[in-house]
């Protein structure tokens, strides 16, 4: 079909080692400028710790920080697929229905609006503190981007192709499995990559309050020490498992979807 | 095989009523090719949906096969403007879509339809694209496989909605040319909307001339040119001229009681 008109395409593009090489370098200059920073201004280790230090923290204690890392991915992981399992077919109800969309959609605004720090120690208050608050949060945060993206996936199918299956006599079952869902897959996956960041957010949020495991208690017992390296690794923990989320899910939807790649 | 008795549409739309189609009278015979032409807005899309079994007429009888239309029905298929290809299925999958939709009703294996896509696909020189995927196709190649999924399972009645409209000029006679001798060989009915004047008189045996709004008879044209006839080169130009000219003239001329042409009522 009709392709729009392309930017100037190069080695940088287009090749598949320069899409892994060039994030990577992306980071390392960040780090790079972090160091420098460091170094330039020698800043005080409790204000601001060199990456170099950060990484020898984490070696000073490597399988505690992983534990730590574990809860928290594991957290944000069952959170994330709760959300999915709850958010998609509310979704396709929504689409379903006028009236229950009326019903629901100011409601939906009405959770997603509240800030989650506000209702983590409500959650301790009424699930305790196991690892349910934890999941709820997680939950929480990434509920209204899978909604939402489903929802308008879902509203995007082409008449033309609701009109071929009518006149294939296809039931309504069929016109849901083999069009519509499928229709709505990369704007639904468009909503996990949304929601899988913000679900990482939700475990630590989480775990500031009421927790005695994961990578948000070890950042909250580092503040009270005033170890911000300890602090420091804990983050950077965060940052990788966020980035390693993220991408697991890019290459699920590569290899799911490979009708849908982005086009430029 | 197609009957429809003073059959008429009306549709509720923001501004009032619509009457798209009123007193349309037709009898399309088995095996034969009918072009409707008429000006954009004149009710052609809603008669081939009537006729398909999409939307029930507001008044008239639609009959196909000596039987009332009641819903969409398994030998009729229905080929629309788009290629309307499901873009995650390959070529193939796309072609067997109507069978996989209506399992068991078949009257042959699902290996003997596999055969029947493979063939289909070769005739439309596809052969080797089975497993390609649609947006790796060209709009023409595209609407070839949507041609092959209409066929394969062996409609007595094809409609087609202007389905070469899109198409440049070259693919669009290629493909014609193409319909003519699938047409031949399998002797489907088939009811060919379109705009293209040169089109409907090269592809029919008959051509309908619609009015617009609301959509009328205006006229029924014989075409007696003999068969294979070509869209680019053409043995029988004078005929084809001598009637286009008749059906430009027929599409031009204003019904005596409209006011101002249709183009001016549309645009606001
Ligand atoms: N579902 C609908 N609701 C309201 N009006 C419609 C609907 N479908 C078609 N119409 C109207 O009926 C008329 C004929 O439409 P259509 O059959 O699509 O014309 P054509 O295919 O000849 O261009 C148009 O005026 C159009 O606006
Ligand atoms: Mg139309």
């Amino acid at each position: 079909m009709t392709r729009r008109t392309m930017p100037k395409r190069t080695w940088l593009t287009d090749s598949p080692v320069a899409a892994v090489v060039l994030p990577i370098i992306g980071l390392a200059v960040a780090i790079g400028l972090w160091w420098g920073a460091t170094v330039v201004f020698s800043i005080e280790p409790y204000l601001l710790p060199s990456p170099w230090d950060v990484v020898v923290k984490f070696f000073e204690q490597p399988g505690y920080l992983l534990q730590e890392t574990g809860t928290s991915l594991l957290e944000t992981i069952e959170g994330f697929l709760l959300a999915i399992v709850i958010g998609v077919p509310i979704a396709v109800l929504i689409v379903r229905s006028v009236v229950l969309e009326r019903l629901v959609y100011p409601l939906l605004l009405m959770v997603n609006s509240i800030p989650k720090v506000a209702i983590a120690p409500l959650l301790v208050i009424w699930m305790g503190f196991g690892q349910w608050p934890k999941v709820v949060m997680v939950l929480l945060m990434c509920f209204f981007p899978i909604v939402i993206s489903t929802a308008q996936g879902m509203k995007s199918t082409p008449t033309e192709l609701v009109e071929l299956m009518r006149s294939l006599n296809a039931s309504r079952v069929q016109e849901f499995f083999k069009l519509r869902l499928r229709y709505a897959m990369p704007q639904i996956f468009t909503g996990f990559k949304v929601a899988i960041s913000l679900a990482v957010i939700g475990s630590v949020i989480s775990e500031f309050v009421g927790a005695t495991k994961g990578l948000g208690y070890v950042i909250q017992q580092s503040g009270a020490s005033a170890d911000t390296t300890l602090a420091f690794a804990a983050i950077s923990l965060l940052s990788v498992m966020s980035i390693a989320l993220f991408y697991a899910l890019v290459l699920l939807e590569h290899w799911l979807l490979p009708w849908a790649q982005e086009k430029r | 095989m197609i009957r429809l008795d003073g059959v008429g549409q009306v549709f509720d739309g923001r501004e009032g009523q619509v009457t798209a189609l009123e007193k349309i009278d037709l009898h399309v015979r088995g095996g034969e090719f009918v072009t409707l032409i008429g000006r954009s807005g004149c009710g052609k899309s809603t008669l081939l949906r009537l006729i398909a079994g999409l939307l029930p007429p507001t008044s008239g009888a639609v009959q196909v096969a000596g039987e009332p239309v009641t819903g969409p029905r398994r030998d009729v298929s229905f080929m629309f403007q788009r290629p309307a290809l499901l873009p995650w299925r390959s070529v193939l999958s796309n072609v067997m879509l109507p069978v996989e939709i209506d399992k068991g009703a078949g009257d042959r294996s699902k290996a003997a339809y596999r055969d029947r896509a493979h063939q289909l696909l070769e005739l439309v020189g596809l052969q080797g694209f089975e497993r390609r995927l649609p947006h790796e196709l060209s709009g023409g190649m595209q609407q070839r496989v949507s041609l092959c999924r209409s066929l394969i399972r062996d409609p007595q009645v094809m409609l087609m909605d202007e389905p070469f409209s899109a198409l440049d000029a070259l693919t669009r006679t290629e493909l014609s040319e193409e319909l003519q001798r699938i047409k031949m060989e399998l002797s489907t009915t088939i009811v060919f909307v379109t705009h293209s004047i040169e089109e409907a008189v090269v592809l029919a045996d008959r051509v309908v001339v619609l009015t617009p709004r609301p959509g009328r008879m205006r006229e029924v044209v014989d075409i007696d040119i003999p068969r294979p006839r070509s869209l680019g080169q053409n043995a029988h130009l004078t005929e084809v001229a001598a009637i286009s000219g008749r059906l430009h003239a027929l599409l031009a001329e204003k019904e005596s009681d409209e006011v101002r042409p249709v183009d001016e009522v549309r645009s606001r």
